[in-house]
């Protein structure tokens, strides 16, 4: 019989460096914790006495709340460092930030930085755990585990499954980490949009690339529409709004080339009528509310397992704790 | 007094000395080589087992004096560069002020001078204030001491500006020194543009940016008839530029520093700024490239772009760190364990490199010790092992690329036109500083 996988890490920096088996403890994790968010009562003193610091060097209203919401159902002592109340603009670097944070003892940093690469330097520095709520272009881990628990809660599955990620690829740590996550679970992915914004490089990566996104639709179980920042059209990546749109955005008349029940998600915020048209974006195959609320109980898990994973440290485990086990 | 070295192996590629031989010396020149030189009351480095070599020449030193001094100063940088080896260094321009006058010229000549340690080629600006518009005063600052001319950091981005600069030479019969990068196509990059960058998520830097630029320089310097050195090329496609320029008759020399003779952008997974230089650590096959060039002329020298910024610089995030990484107190470990004890280039090869072919670059008589060149030597212990361990460095960076790495090969000693500055691995006690 096979040991069921234990959770080992002291922190959650992207999908890139976990196995398969990893993966699914996290969203078997989110499943267990799902269900606290329907109680009246919706907590659990899974991590009572911990402390979660929530420190988002770059503006978030989504993941922020999500992060805020799942330590306080978990029961976690919370506290925030924003941008405009922190020292990062007293000349203090990143590090010495940290080191203060975590000389405070805290259990659990999480992170959200403009820089790629931030929360590793952090992580490797400090010996609280640091979950990566976003960083730079690189990887967006819990945004990427909501990804695959949506998709597997609405298909039943992800193997087998063609997902087409359209947008900004090059520019999106979404992207990122939905492309290992759902590469290492067994989905093909096509990463699609104009050769601007995704480079062939991607194609090393284990990636479909195609710049024609009526192409892919027709094939598609899944289709993830990233946000185009506005600035891209500024930096000259795209022509116009309206020509990136046209080729790229998904309409009603797009979606109609798919299958049925092909689903659309978006990470948010939607520029509507960018990305997605109203309609599309409101209709019965959008997903992105359900990728919401599913995105609280996969940040319970991932703070979860981090804190346990650290506490356990060398000795290495946190199983997977079942609902009647948390049960207030 | 005379100062003999005895007994150990002499690297000479001006001669084609690559054999045990003692070395003469008297009055700041080499009187005599040859075996079995007779001690005569001279003063004697016993060199058995080591390498003696001309002092090795480092066209490409940012010591950020004036006005970086937290970066840098002449005393730290000299120390460095002469446990390195290098007797003679030149130092880039971009400094507050900019050497782009004769006073800051001989600013740096005469404080160079207080320390005493190395031959310091200052190099001045191409364009006044590395604005890339207005020509320096080329001419003047060349007789008060400029040994070169260089905008390296800020990238000559209008040709019309290169091309002229590039006439000058036929006046100093002294090199412009390119940092080839178009800045458009470099942009906001911080890596190489290639599958690490895409996979970490850093902004590319892509091989174009520099290729495009040799191209360019290289055209200008076909045309012009002027004197174009390529400074730290880090391009498979750069490479064939060059080699190509070259056979056509082009006068064109080119450089290659340790990192990108050794490193791939592989070494950005770890997000860690001491691997952020410009220009960036490119693919394995750039690697290759580079060392068949340096094996096969194309690229004339080795050359450091030591770098050094403090601590709390390269420390912050990797796109606000600085570019730009030490390299002086470990190049010749680096290389001779990369390539010459790993076969890949012979050692009179990496030797050339590091004196003969960067003197023949600025056009000085230096970096051979034939009899009444200036006794600028290098002696070095090929097999010694040492760990590298950034904290004992003299220079003020400790941003190694090579930290902890295991190296074999270490200067022992060093003479500076006749005096011995450096003995067994330590500076010398008494000497001016």
């Amino acid at each position: 019989m096979k040991t069921p996988t234990r959770w080992t890490r002291k922190d959650l920096l992207g999908l890139e460096d976990l196995s398969r088996d990893e993966l699914n403890l996290l969203l078997d994790q989110a499943k267990a914790f799902q269900e606290i968010s329907l109680r009246p009562i919706k907590k659990v003193p899974a991590l009572r006495g911990k402390t979660v610091v929530l420190s988002f060097l770059e503006p978030s209203t989504r993941t922020r709340a999500s992060f805020e919401l799942a330590a306080k159902r978990l029961s976690a002592d919370l506290l925030q460092i924003q941008p405009a109340s922190s020292s990062l603009v007293k000349g203090e670097t990143i590090l010495d930030t940290a080191r203060n944070i975590e000389a405070m003892k805290v259990d659990v940093l999480v992170l959200r930085h403009r820089d790629s690469g931030v929360p590793a330097m952090v992580a490797r520095a400090i010996a609280s755990s640091v979950v990566n709520a976003g960083d730079g272009s690189h990887e967006h881990p819990t945004q990427g585990l909501v990804d695959l628990f949506t998709i597997r809660e609405e298909k039943g599955r992800i193997e087998g499954l063609k997902v087409v990620i359209v947008g900004d690829i090059l520019h999106s740590r979404v992207a990122r980490s939905d492309l290992w996550g759902l590469t290492k679970l067994g989905a093909q992915v096509t990463l699609c949009g104009p050769p601007t914004l995704v480079p062939s490089t991607f194609e090393s990566l284990g990636a479909k690339i195609s710049y024609t996104l009526d192409a892919e639709i027709s094939q598609a179980d899944v289709v993830i529409a990233l946000r185009l920042q506005m600035e891209r059209q500024k930096e000259r990546y795209i022509p116009s709004l309206r020509e990136f749109t046209r080729h790229y955005g998904i309409d009603r008349q797009r979606l109609q080339r798919g299958k049925p029940d092909l689903i659309v998600m978006h990470p948010g915020p939607v520029n509507r009528g960018v990305e997605l048209s109203p309609e599309v974006a409101d209709g019965p195959q959008s997903v992105i509310l359900k990728q919401v609320t599913n995105g609280i109980a996969v940040r319970m898990a991932a703070l979860y397992l981090v804190s346990a994973g650290r506490a356990s440290h060398g000795a290495g485990s946190a199983a997977p704790i079942v609902p009647s086990e948390v049960a207030g | 007094m005379k100062l003999l070295i005895k007994g150990g192996h002499l690297v000479d590629p001006s001669q084609g000395i690559d054999e045990p031989t003692d070395l003469l010396m008297e009055g700041g020149r080499v009187i005599a080589l040859g075996k079995n030189l007779k001690t005569n009351g001279a003063h004697v480095i016993e060199a058995k087992g080591k390498v003696v070599a001309p002092g090795f020449i480092d066209l490409h030193v940012h010591l950020r004096t004036p006005g970086q001094e937290h970066k840098e100063n002449l005393t730290t940088g000299s120390q460095a560069a002469i446990q390195g080896g290098f007797t003679t260094v030149c130092s880039m321009a971009n400094t507050d002020p900019v050497v782009d006058t004769g006073t800051v010229v001989e600013f740096l000549k005469a404080a160079n001078a207080k320390v005493g340690l190395v031959n310091l080629l200052p190099f001045a600006a191409v364009t006044v204030g590395l604005q890339g518009e207005t020509l320096t005063e080329m001419g003047e600052l060349k007789e008060r001491g400029a040994a070169g001319f260089s905008d390296d950091g800020a990238p000559i981005m209008n040709a019309g500006v290169m091309r002229r600069a590039l006439e000058y030479t036929k006046i100093t019969q002294l090199p412009v020194v390119a940092h080839c990068e178009d800045t458009h196509l470099s942009a906001n990059g911080v890596a190489h543009e290639g599958q690490a960058a895409a996979r970490l998520g850093l902004a590319g830097i892509p091989s174009e940016s520099e290729t495009v630029m040799i191209a360019r320089d290289l055209l200008l310097a076909e045309a012009t008839g002027g004197r174009l050195h390529v400074a730290h090329v880090s391009t498979e496609r750069g490479v064939e530029l060059i080699r190509a320029a070259k056979a056509r008759g082009v006068l064109v020399t080119a450089e290659a520093t340790p990192h990108h003779l050794t490193l791939t952008d592989e070494a950005m997974g770890t997000y860690d700024a001491r691997f952020k230089m410009n220009p960036p650590l490119r693919a394995e096959r750039d690697v290759k490239a580079l060392r068949e060039g340096l094996r096969d002329g194309t690229i004339d020298a080795v050359a450091t772009d030591h770098a050094p910024h403090s601590r709390a610089e390269k420390e912050a995030e990797l796109s606000q760190a600085p570019f730009g990484v030490v390299g002086l107190e470990t190049a010749l470990g680096v290389l001779m364990t990369e390539l010459v004890h790993q076969k890949h280039l012979k050692l009179s090869t990496l030797i050339a490199a590091m004196t003969l072919r960067p003197a023949l670059v600025l056009g000085i008589d230096r970096g051979k010790l034939t009899v009444g060149s200036p006794a600028d030597v290098t002696v070095f212990d090929p097999l010694r092992e040492w760990t590298v361990d950034p904290s004992a460095f003299r220079s003020k960076g400790a941003h190694s690329p090579f930290a902890g790495w295991r190296l074999r090969s270490k200067v022992t000693d060093v003479v500076v036109s006749g005096r011995v500055v450096y003995r067994d691995e330590q500076f010398m006690n008494g000497e001016k500083r």
